[in-house]
């Protein structure tokens, strides 16, 4: 895998993750670009679409899209896969995940990914293992997770 | 509390900043409040707490990914690093991969808090400090750590192991050179048998990479991860626990074993395939059991792993029965009611469809690829279907797809609208059985889709029409029907005109398309046209003019119009004036040189598939060749990938140039003047053609000379002052000429030819499409021989004395440049008297066009995807005969060395076999050359194969090497 992008359906971008050296100029211009491409698909699309010599696997979850891109040879449909076992990951970590948990507790959004994905690939599928990682990361911080006021009305991931 | 009071803070800030601050003005204001805030915390005198310094870095941070620039912190971040407490180590970590900075001082810093972390034996700050190197991946982190992290992969926790593979993955990806291979590769093959699922799946990954480079070294992944696969694969679904994905065991691991696996050939171990065969089977056969589970996520998973089983069949290209049932499975997924499904099941369908096993399963489909160009409502999905119509099109169903790509044109996405024109414009040509078929379908997409039939297009059908002459009567005739619509693209003006001027003549029997009738119809297009495609039809009335006297009149009163002679357009002017000048001066005869028809065009690769690889990247001429099932290349082929690369393709134009029509073009045109219409006409690099539009003034005097006669042997040389006599005074060469300049063909140097007078000896080299040659005449007489002059025919030599001493030596040098492929040697005549008798005699000169050989190292993958390109039977010479000289593979070494081409070695599965590959390079153009020979040393036989893009440059070079064993 390339890079991996989470942007709302506002296209603001929430979370990158680049596993190839770019310069920052170059990061910005793809992620305009692609917000722009992804945003503009209606619904029943399909997932995939070659952009560059890239493929794009992407999906929705409430309002959040999930966008990697990923090389010729990679598996579309595990990809995808990828993507869901991530939301699934930070959705057992911070209990029914909605967009404004990744706002503001975005460094354990990269914690969790870190422990998921490591340099593009794929390095522990197992939740159980990930997760115990990072509750153990937890634990030597004192102090609970902050969850934030429900009130805030935002839509859960899953 | 700590993390209460990052959290609180932060949220109190940013839940202003993000809810409040309504306009973006507001959001950066309050940002550049905060970030003054911060910077001065950071300056200030009193020195923050490690606390106090994590929450606002974290501030840092998080204004960073709300997308503002942050230029400093750097160094609180990295003074997080060190500190004791892991939250803070943390977030040091993060911000250091987020904002990673080239800043040298800074580097050389965290590198010293990764390495106190790597040493520190906590498998928590080990983790962190691994992340940080493979997200951040730079040179100086290779440098500083490549060659311990090996170390922690094979000895560490597994935990740490699996961030040591991948951290390892990262770096080589960035440096290769920075990561030591060696002693521990057998310990790294080894963890695909580790217990811990995890540490496998991040091993396969890093091993997967490593392996392409020295698939030697790793060579015992394959058996290691068969054995692994098949354990996953026949697991039940509760059998790998948390591994197990909606049922799917593992699914993430089989899918990264499948891929590795595709890094090499079938396993030659018998056991080792049965029961690799038996778990891709087994994946077939569990696609069609009902599923487990109605969730999306089961479905994707199971198929992820099915997809890569197909892949990996389709990779190996050997068992039929299997790329069978692949291509049927696949077929289900056309009418799936999952899009991704029929998206992936079409592209994948489409390798399927270069395979020759497969070929006609996947064409059993058509009429569903039809219906999805024509129904999906995605466009990436039709894409797709159009991808596959053009990978399964052959000469058995070309009629069908053409024309309904041409339906499927006229309601096209205008994204893709270009490529399917060059696609059309590609199959139209590759299996035109009738050329009228060809020329109505390229009228009919320029009808269709004009604006998006490129250059090359239109250049191309003119190429063909000028070419085949049982066509151009046809062409004129439905082009003159074409520029009857009342609208018709400019495109076609450029077509119609051009064709019109060339061979308008052919119709003008029919009074509906007499010569008046013709010219009007053009003129009436004239004023809408642009620049271009007016200064083309002034060239056509000038053809006219020639084709048809009475037009003349008529014409020159159209160039002496004021909006001609005096347009702003000094090309257009220059046109006028110059064919009003040339139509009144010159006599019939010269006006008919100077208009003759256009010469054929050399045969070449077709401009328009170079446009659509161009645009597509490698795989895109993927379109099977019928040739392709030809048994004999199969055996050489087995087990490579098919995926056709960009390099040394077929020339796909040989169908309609060329090699059908029996004489090769016996003269090319002189490619001068660049900016010219007949060179645009051929050119297929749009980049170095000014296209039709003003051209330097020369340019279109040059389209109007005829072509210059040149040797069709072409080979010309030093422009010195030439000494030769005509030669039509060159006798037939000595009968021993061929024996003689066999002794050559591998070698350059030796004595060409030696009587009682007169020893003539060789010394060449050659380098690319140059050559330098120094022949040495020896009197070996006593007396002078007078009026010596050797001379070479169609080489310009420079001249000798025209006195020989008896006993001396003279020198001649020649310069010799190959303009194209040549199959006869220039001959060399030498003359001279000897005690007032004239002597004479013709050789063959010693070059031949093996002598123009450039060696081409290749590794066996590239050799073989280049040997299927070349797989049409004009392409391939073979020549099995007896063996004339001792078999010694020594001495066949060397003899092809002396050829011209590189031996490669490891390529061909059995090792007395030899294998070779060159370019030989002519001005012209360069032809590729793959050659493999086969001694059998019982039968005292060989088998020699060539295989080259030009016919008669493979049979030629089959002849000249078959007999030199």
């Amino acid at each position: 895998m390339q890079f991996m992008l989470l942007f709302s359906r506002q296209g603001k971008l929430r979370l990158q993750k680049w596993y190839v050296p770019l310069s920052d100029k170059e990061k910005k211009k793809i992620t305009r670009e692609l917000v722009q491409t992804v945003l503009a698909r209606k619904p029943k699309m399909c997932s995939f679409l070659e952009w560059r010599d890239l493929k794009i696997v992407y999906k929705r979850y409430a309002s959040l899209y999930f966008c990697c891109a990923i090389e010729d040879q990679d598996n579309e449909l595990i990809t995808l896969e990828i993507i869901h076992r991530y939301v699934e990951l930070l959705d057992k970590y911070f209990g029914s995940v909605c967009e404004l948990d990744i706002i503001f507790n975005f460094e354990k959004a990269y914690f969790i990914l870190d422990e998921f994905l490591l340099g593009g690939e794929v390095q522990e599928t197992s939740k159980k293992n990930v997760l115990k990682a990072i509750e153990q990361a937890d634990l030597l911080q004192e102090g609970s997770l902050s969850h934030l006021p429900s009130f805030l009305q935002f839509q859960k991931l899953l | 509390m700590d993390a209460m009071a990052t959290g609180e803070g932060r949220r109190e800030g940013v839940r202003d900043r993000s809810r409040v601050c309504k306009s973006k003005e507001a959001e950066i204001k309050r940002i550049n409040k905060e970030l003054a805030n911060i910077r001065s915390k950071f300056k200030g005198d009193k020195a923050l707490d490690g606390y106090s310094k994590k929450k606002y870095v974290c501030k840092l941070l998080f204004i960073f990914l709300l997308g503002h620039d942050i230029d400093f912190g750097h160094m609180e971040a990295v003074n997080l690093l060190s500190s004791n407490k892991y939250t803070e180590k943390q977030i040091g970590y993060l911000f250091i991969s987020v904002l990673v900075n080239s800043n040298s001082e800074l580097i050389r810093l965290i590198n010293n808090a990764i390495k106190n972390d790597l040493a520190s034996r906590n498998p928590t700050f080990m983790c962190l400090a691994l992340h940080c190197i493979a997200n951040v991946g730079s040179r100086e982190m290779g440098e500083a750590f490549a060659a311990d992290i090996p170390r922690i992969l094979v000895a560490g926790m597994d935990s740490v192991k699996q961030s040591a593979a991948l951290c390892l993955l990262r770096l080589y990806k960035a440096s290769p050179d920075l990561v030591p291979m060696g002693e521990w590769t057998a310990r790294v093959v080894h963890l695909l048998n580790d217990q811990h699922m995890g540490v496998v799946t991040a091993a396969v990954s890093l091993i997967t990479c490593l392996c392409k480079k020295n698939p030697d070294d790793f060579k015992t992944c394959v058996s290691l991860a068969v054995s692994r696969l098949s354990r996953i694969v026949s697991s039940a679904s509760t059998d790998l626990q948390d591994y197990t994905y909606y049922f799917v065991p593992a699914p993430w691991l089989s899918v990264k074993l499948l891929r590795l696996l595709q890094c090499y050939p079938p396993p030659e171990d018998a056991a080792v395939k049965g029961r690799l065969v038996e778990c891709l089977e087994t994946v077939l056969n569990k696609a069609q059991e009902p599923p487990k589970s109605k969730k999306v996520q089961h479905s994707n998973a199971k198929n992820a792993i099915l997809f890569e089983t197909i892949s990996l069949i389709i990779h190996y290209d050997s068992e039929p029965n299997l790329l069978v049932r692949a291509c049927n499975q696949l077929g289900q997924f056309l009418q799936h009611r999952e899009t991704n499904l029929r998206y992936l099941a079409l592209e994948s369908m489409c390798t399927l469809a270069s395979s020759e096993f497969s070929h006609e399963a996947v064409k059993t489909h058509i009429d569903t690829v039809i219906n999805a160009l024509k129904t999906e409502r995605d466009v990436s999905v039709r894409q797709r279907a159009a991808d596959l119509l053009y990978a399964m099109c052959d000469r058995s169903n070309a009629k069908q797809i053409v024309s309904e790509m041409l339906r499927y044109l006229e309601t096209a996405d205008y994204a893709i609208r270009e490529e399917i024109v060059l696609k059309v414009a590609i199959l139209a040509e590759k299996y035109a059985v009738d050329y009228s078929w060809y020329v109505d379908t390229i009228l009919n997409l320029i009808r269709i889709a004009g604006d998006y039939v490129s250059e090359e297009v239109w250049y191309r059908v003119l190429q063909i029409v000028t070419n085949r002459d049982d066509v151009q009567g046809y062409a004129a005739k439905t082009v003159f029907e074409a520029l009857q619509a009342p609208a018709c693209h400019e495109n076609m003006v450029k077509v119609g005109g051009y064709i019109l001027g060339e061979f308008g003549n052919l119709i003008a029997g029919d009074p509906r398309s007499s010569p008046p009738v013709q010219f009007s119809l053009l003129h009436s297009k004239f004023h809408l046209c642009s620049v271009a495609t007016r200064a083309l039809l002034l060239s056509t009335y000038i053809k006219f003019i020639n084709l048809f006297p009475e037009t003349k009149a008529t014409i020159q009163g159209v160039l002496r119009a004021g909006s001609q002679l005096r347009n702003a357009d000094v090309e257009l002017q220059q046109r006028a004036v110059e064919y009003l000048t040339l139509s009144s001066v010159a006599s019939t005869d010269v006006l008919a040189t100077v208009l003759e028809e256009m010469p054929p065009f050399p045969e070449r690769e077709s401009s328009i598939l170079a446009k659509l690889k161009r645009k597509k990247g490698p795989g895109a001429g993927s379109a099977l060749d019928d040739s392709r099932r030809d048994p004999s290349s199969h055996d050489i082929n087995g087990g490579v990938e098919p995926t056709p690369s960009t390099v040394s393709t077929p020339s796909p134009s040989a169908d309609l140039l060329g090699l059908r029509a029996a004489p090769p073009p016996a003269a090319p045109p002189a490619p001068s003047g660049a900016g010219n219409l007949l060179v645009d006409v051929f050119s297929d690099s749009p980049a170095a053609q000014p296209g039709l539009g003003p051209s330097p003034e020369e340019a279109f005097l040059s389209e109007l000379e005829p072509p210059a006669p040149e040797s069709p042997m072409a080979l010309l040389a030093d422009p010195a002052p030439a000494a030769d006599a005509g030669p039509e005074d060159i006798g037939p060469p000595i009968p021993e000429a061929d024996e003689l300049l066999n002794k050559f063909v591998c070698r350059n140097n030796g004595v060409l030819f030696e009587n009682q007078l007169l020893q003539i000896g060789v010394k060449s080299e050659f380098r690319q499409n140059l050559g330098r040659m120094y022949l040495f005449y020896g009197n070996k007489t006593s007396v002078q021989f007078q009026n010596f002059s050797p001379t070479v025919l169609a080489v310009q030599t420079k001249r000798v004395a025209s006195q020989v001493d008896g006993g001396a030596q003279v020198q001649q040098v020649l310069n010799i440049e190959c303009l194209r492929d040549f199959l006869t040697p220039p001959l060399l005549s030498v003359r001279f008297r000897y005690g007032g008798t004239p002597q004479s005699l013709t050789l063959k000169l010693p070059v031949t066009i093996n002598k123009f050989f450039q060696p081409t190292e290749m590794a066996a993958q590239d050799f073989f995807q280049r040997w299927k390109q070349l797989s049409l039977p004009q392409q391939e010479a073979q020549k099995i005969f007896k063996a004339n000289h001792p078999m010694d593979a020594e001495v066949t070494k060397a003899k092809l060395l002396g050829f011209g081409s590189a031996l490669l070695d490891n390529v061909d599965p059995n090792p007395e076999n030899f294998v070779g590959a060159g370019i030989i390079q002519t001005k012209a153009l360069q032809v590729g050359c793959l050659l493999r020979l086969e001694p059998n040393a019982q039968a005292q036989m060989y088998r020699l194969t060539l295989r080259t893009s030009k016919e008669p440059v493979s049979r030629h070079l089959c002849e000249l090497l078959a007999q030199q064993f």
